[in-house]
Parts: C-alpha cells; structure tokens; sequence
C-alpha cells in the first residue's frame, strides 16, 4: 500500500491549492509547471515563485512544448539547486531528466518531482489553431475512461510507460473521477514530508492497476499498428531513403531531444561538414548526390548515440517540419536495442547506462 | 569489371594493434593466403572504432566491416574490448531495426596468436559476402 492524499475537489483545483500550499508554507522557494500564455491554448514552461501566479498554471495540460528534463538539466547543471522547487512533470519527462543526471547533466538533490498517470499530449501544431484548447473537455473525458483520446501524438497513443517510476508525489489521473476528487499518491518520505499539514484526507491507497492494465493493453495494440506500418515503410536502404528523403536537415530533432544534450554536436562539427571536395568525389563516385547531404548518416548517427537512453517522448515528432516518423522510428529501435540489455531508460539513476558498463560473461554469440 | 571476372568485395577490418594486427601480421610471415578484399586498418583498441564508423563505412559502399580485437579478458587496455561488445549488440539492432543488414558487420576475437583464425575470419567473411552482393548503398545518390 501507498500513501495516498485525497483532496476533495476537481484534480485540476486540488493540484493547484497544493501547488500553493507547497509556495505557501515555504516548503519549496519556485514550481516548474506548464502556464498559459493566453486563452488559444499557448502554454510554456515557467518557474513560478509567486503564489498568484499559480492562477495561469495549467499542471497537466496536453501539450510538451519542450522536454521538461532538458529544462531541468539546465537548471541543475551546476549541482543542487539552492532553494528546494517542485516540478511538475510527465512521465517521460522524468525519465528523460534521470537519463541526463546519469551523464552528469544534472541533479536530482531539492527538486520534488510531482508527476502523473499520464493521458498523453497533443501534437505541440495544434496548439496554435487552438484546437487543443477547443477539445479540452473531450480530452478529459477520454482520461477518465481510461481510454485514448482523439488526436494525440503517435508517441503517446503508444505509450506503455504512462506511471512514473521516481516521482515524489503521482496524481492519478487516469481512469479516476477527476471531476470530483483529486487523488495524489505519496511515493517517497520527501513526498509524504512536503504533503504534511496540507488539507485532505491522508489514507492508504494503490492505484488502479486494473485500468491502468486496460489502458495498457489499448496502447500497446495501437503500438503494434504503428510499428507494422512503420515496417512496411523500412525496407532496406530504399525505404530509409524513401522516409528521410524529405528530411531538410534542420537538426530541430536532435535540438529538441533530451538525450542529446551535447553542446556541439558531431554532426554539426567540421568533421561531419560536407568539403567541396566530398561534393566533388560523391559525384565522381556515385554520379549524383542529394543535396543536403548526410541525412541518413545522421539518423543512424543520432541512433547509435541515443537510441539507449531514448525515452520515447515524442519531442522530435513534435518538430519535424516535414512530418518523418522520427519519433516512431527511434521508439521501435530504442525498444529492441534496450531489450537487448534489459535496460529502461530513467527508471533508476543508480542503474548505469549500458554502454559505459559491462559483464565480463555476455553477449559471446555477438563474436563470430 | 568484365561480366566474367567474379565479384570481389571490399572489406574494411579495424584491426587492435595489440591482438589482431598482430595477428595479420602473423598470417604474412607465414605465408598463409587470405582474400584480398580485406582493408585494414590499424587502430590501437577496437574499443577505439566509433560506431560511426562502422556507417560511415557502409554507408560509403564498403561490402562489409570487420572489427577485430583481443580476446575478452585479454585486452592491452583491460576492458577495452567489453566495450566494443556491447557497442557491437547496440549498432546491430540498430541496424537490424532499420531494416538494414547486420550481416554485412562483424565482431571477431584473434589473438596475436591466431594468424590462422585471421584467414579462417577474412576468408569466411569473404565468401559471406559475396553471397549477399555488393552492398546497394554504393550507388545510392539520396543518402
């Protein structure tokens, strides 16, 4: 049994009277969370240390803008932060935080991280029109059911990792009547230390791993969808050829992706730049060559530094100007590559990252 | 290439100075014969191949990449070759995943020892190879 907290109001009042009861009673000096930018739907990350500022926080709101571990990363590069914050994440943001801690990108120390049962996000596109904000309602209704709702990344629709593993506090969303009641598990000491005195109901509580499962399985059938498509599509050389011949090599993928937190990357370094003299052979060699040059050597790059540690967060998708499948792509070949070493990206920080660790007795059928 | 004259593949082998070059070495002074498709390369540990390279080499045209180093165990740098594995294991699902061809790299151990396992590895690879053809990444203009 988990500790639980039970607020008896609507998730989205109950989450933010406790963001305020954190900022309040000094327990934390700043929160990380989504805000609103104005009444389209816009929203950014901010960190709020204002309690009337929490009025234009929207907590769970269905959209990424950017990977929160990355902006995390940032804040705690130097160490641990000064003041103690609470950041409110998803999921794969987590992960992808735990990830770049384990490349030394970051600190976990005074950060509370208050996560969720994640529904998923929408497409960041359409949050411009609008349409986000239009279908929030319908969203809301497709979470409490538990079911997928209309219109959400291809990451997330596939998403089976959806429940935090090294939150301090994880709101329950799904398939729970967040209309009337706000339910939020206590996971750590630190959680149920910074949740004391806060008022509610303190009770002892699991979360409904029957819907969880149910929803589990919804997402898992449209993973397997997505990924036959996809192998449909990769067929050799041709069809990588086919998939990133669209690509305008504008690197927004591996800007916006957590994992690749390099300050120059390889790729845009002198020695992956096309010389003239590069131009001048490939033609000799091959009688042509496509201009920009280096996409595929770039994916396949991006791949074999990443594919690891990918989190499946769907930030490059969320970019890609001419809509490639990249965060499919990278899922279904970080899935196999991490089943491989039995590894989950983000689920421990003491677990090393496979590549820089080893087993004296493994992998002898990989010798020929 | 006359339409006669039997394909022959270009093999690139990232050879650890310690073990296998030795061992290649090995294979010279004893006159043993091994394809002459193989392309070495000496670098100081196979732990010091990138698997960017490995792609950059296949996707350049090369047939087929050979990386070979010490023995587990015996490694100059004591666990440089543990590295090379798992690295190995990553790059091939990611290759496989791809729908790429595994086949066309390869991990071998020979000792500096071992002149005969470099020709048995060369010249097996070799006629693996061959069957598969030549790699079709080599006159591909969209890359």
């Amino acid at each position: 049994m988990t500790k639980a907290l039970k607020i008896n109001k609507s998730t989205e009042q109950g989450i933010l009277e406790l963001l305020k009861f954190l900022l309040k009673k000094g327990k934390v000096k700043g929160i990380f969370t989504l805000k609103k930018i104005n009444k389209d739907g816009s929203v950014a990350y901010s960190l709020i240390t204002k309690p009337d500022e929490l009025k234009y926080a929207v907590p769970f709101y269905p959209l990424m803008p950017v990977n929160a571990g990355k902006l995390l990363s940032r804040f705690s590069l130097k160490g641990s932060s000064s003041e103690p914050v609470a950041a409110v994440v998803r999921p794969c943001e987590l992960r992808a935080f735990i990830e770049l801690v384990k490349r030394e990108q970051g600190s976990l120390e005074n950060i509370f991280f208050i996560s969720s049962t994640c529904g998923g996000v929408h497409p960041i596109d359409k949050s411009v029109d609008g349409t986000v904000e239009k279908n929030l309602s319908e969203y809301w209704d497709a979470v409490k059911k538990g079911e997928i709702p209309a219109e959400l990344r291809p990451a997330c629709r596939s998403c089976e990792e959806f429940i935090p593993y090294t939150a301090d506090m994880t709101v329950d969303l799904i398939g729970n009547n967040i209309d009337k009641q706000c339910m939020i598990f206590l996971n750590t000491k630190n959680g149920e230390e910074i949740a004391k005195g806060m008022d509610g109901e303190f009770l002892e509580k699991e979360i409904n791993k029957e819907k969880i499962d149910k929803l589990r399985g919804k997402r898992e059938a449209e993973k397997k969808k997505l990924f036959d498509e996809l192998e449909v599509k990769m067929n050799g050389m041709d069809g990588l050829i086919e998939i990133f011949g669209k690509c305008i090599s504008c690197h927004g993928c591996m800007r916006v992706c957590p994992i690749c937190y390099c300050k120059l990357c390889e790729f845009e370094s002198s020695d992956s730049e096309y010389k003239p003299s590069n131009y001048e052979s490939d033609l000799k060699k091959r009688g042509g060559l496509r201009v920009p040059p280096g996409t595929i050597y770039f994916q396949l790059g991006r791949l074999s530094h990443i594919s690891i540690s990918c989190v499946a967060c769907g930030a490059c998708d969320d970019v890609c100007p001419v809509d490639i499948p990249v965060a499919m792509i990278f899922k279904k070949v970080g899935e196999s590559v991490q089943k491989m070493f039995d590894y989950i990206p983000g689920k421990d920080v003491e677990e090393d990252i496979p590549l820089v660790t080893f087993e004296k007795e493994e992998f002898a059928e990989v010798e020929e | 290439m006359s339409k006669d004259e039997e394909f022959m593949p270009k093999i690139l082998a990232f050879l650890c100075n310690w073990c296998s070059y030795a061992g290649a070495d090995l294979a010279g002074t004893s006159r043993l014969k091994y394809p002459p498709s193989i392309l070495p390369i000496r670098v100081m540990c196979s732990s010091r191949v990138d698997p960017l390279f490995i792609i950059k080499a296949y996707l350049g045209g090369a047939d087929g990449v050979l990386v070979a180093g010490c023995h587990p165990g015996d490694c100059h740098y004591e666990k440089g070759n543990y590295y090379t594995r798992r690295r190995f294991v990553m790059l091939k699902e990611v290759v496989k995943g791809l729908g790429l061809e595994p086949e066309r790299i390869r991990l071998s151990w020979i000792s500096a020892s071992e002149g005969n396992k470099y020709v048995e590895v060369t010249t097996e690879f070799t006629e693996k190879i061959k069957k598969l053809g030549k790699n079709s990444a080599k006159n591909k203009i969209f890359l």
